[in-house]
């Protein structure tokens, strides 16, 4: 009875660590094809489409509310303290380092993670990627690549799209609404946020980037070759991105602060 | 045809305006400025304390920007910080006397290098070094200071209210 349980265990942390190596190991293939397929770039154009110039709508929608929110809040929370022309301040760097790549990941997950995962799910269920083994075209090369570099690709520009939108939107609160002054609202956030904050913010959400598009091309093109095994794909895919975006950046922000 | 043309405008656009936004936060958000690092000339100074002063920081005459901090390192040979200074090229008369202190922009903002002009007929060139300097103001000796001078007044005044009651 005992034994039994502990076998159980140790078969499910045995597995645990087996999907860990199997994660890791596709990571390395990924990574090692990659010079290669950048040179294969109208395949990559096409998929920075995908991911990229189709989300931007929600992408930019999210950012202004997002924007406008922190506008609000921003401004509520400063008042009480007299300083409510920091809001720039607050917004910006809020925005850059936070806000912008997580929401955007998040997003990203959910609008081009899950096409791209139930795109190669179904592939993989109508047999289009048995057939390709056939005519000895490498699968990996041919249709994981070109989506994977799409993401890495998208995911900085549209997390750069949403804090410029989002600053707008804060701006737009902030000084429309509420009526912070505009020239204080620009040049505190001017002479408070610094090139490396940008940079922080661009690096962190190349990370959010690569992490998503590599666990959506994981999941769809080791999915189950069932209308349920491609559902669970997608699922599986939105919920292992968002943890591990929220997980990475508590690592990114622990080494870069 | 029709549809990968389509898409090239699509991602095309999209790239153009993810650069764009990237550029927009670079340049207008940060204090950073590109390209304008290699002209005017350069003058050092000298400070006892500079506090909070970081490289990038304003160089202001009358609330004009008129150049950035460059560089702030420790000078051993005095044992005080040295703070080198560039000016932008058209501000090429300031007199050889003025005065350099650490400022600061309102009560929580950055701190900044303010140049009072002197009255010399003399101005400063590349490599000049600003002789009268005033250090910035650091808040925990001012409160101290404060807390000081007011416990000197109360002791006296204690002291007579004492001394009367009897």
């Amino acid at each position: 009875m005992v034994a039994a349980i502990f076998r159980e265990l140790g078969d499910s942390v045995q597995e645990a660590l087996r999907a860990l190596g199997r994660y890791a190991l596709f990571a390395a293939r990924v990574a090692g094809e990659t010079p290669r397929s950048l040179l294969r770039f109208r395949l990559v154009v096409e998929q920075v489409y995908n991911a990229g110039a189709l989300s931007l709508v929600i992408i930019m929608l999210s950012g202004l509310f997002v924007g406008m929110v922190l506008g609000l809040q921003g401004f509520d929370l400063l008042q009480r303290f007299g300083s409510e022309e920091s809001l720039g301040t607050a917004a910006a760097l809020g925005l850059l380092k936070e806000l912008g790549p997580v929401i955007t990941a998040l997003l990203f997950a959910g609008r081009a993670g899950t096409a791209l995962a139930s795109e190669l799910g179904l592939m993989r269920a109508t047999d289009q990627i048995a057939a390709m083994e056939m005519m000895a075209v490498d699968p990996v090369r041919r249709v994981v690549m070109p989506r994977f570099l799409g993401g890495v690709i998208a995911m900085p520009l549209l997390a750069a799209i949403f804090s410029m939108i989002g600053l707008y939107g804060a701006q737009l609160v902030g000084v429309k609404l509420m009526g912070v002054d505009q020239g204080q609202f620009w040049s505190q956030m001017r002479a408070a946020v610094e090139f490396e904050d940008v940079m922080e913010g661009a690096l962190k959400s190349f990370a959010f980037g690569a992490a998503c598009s590599l666990v959506a091309v994981y999941e769809g093109y080791h999915s189950v070759p069932t209308a349920e095994g491609v559902g669970r794909a997608t699922t599986r895919t939105v919920v292992i991105s968002s943890v591990s975006v929220l997980l990475l950046d508590y690592i990114l922000t622990a080494v870069m602060l | 045809m029709r549809q990968t043309r389509a898409i090239e405008l699509g991602t095309g656009l999209f790239v153009l305006l993810g650069f764009a936004a990237l550029f927009f936060l670079v340049t207008q958000i940060t204090n950073r400025e590109f390209g304008l690092g290699e002209g005017g000339y350069r003058l050092t100074a000298t400070f006892e304390q500079v506090g909070g002063l970081k490289p990038g920081a304003p160089v202001s005459m009358s609330g004009v920007t008129i150049g950035r901090v460059e560089s702030i390192a420790y000078d051993f040979s005095e044992y005080r910080a040295r703070v080198e200074l560039r000016i932008e090229p058209q501000y090429d008369k300031i007199p050889d006397d003025s005065d350099a202190s650490v400022l600061t922009a309102g009560l929580l903002g950055g701190q900044y290098v303010g140049v009072g002009p002197g009255s010399s007929e003399t101005f400063f060139k590349d490599g000049d070094r600003i002789q009268f300097t005033q250090s910035a103001i650091v808040l925990e000796n001012l409160i101290s200071k404060f807390l000081f001078s007011k416990a000197a007044e109360q002791q006296p005044a204690d002291g007579a209210a004492q001394g009367s009651k009897p």
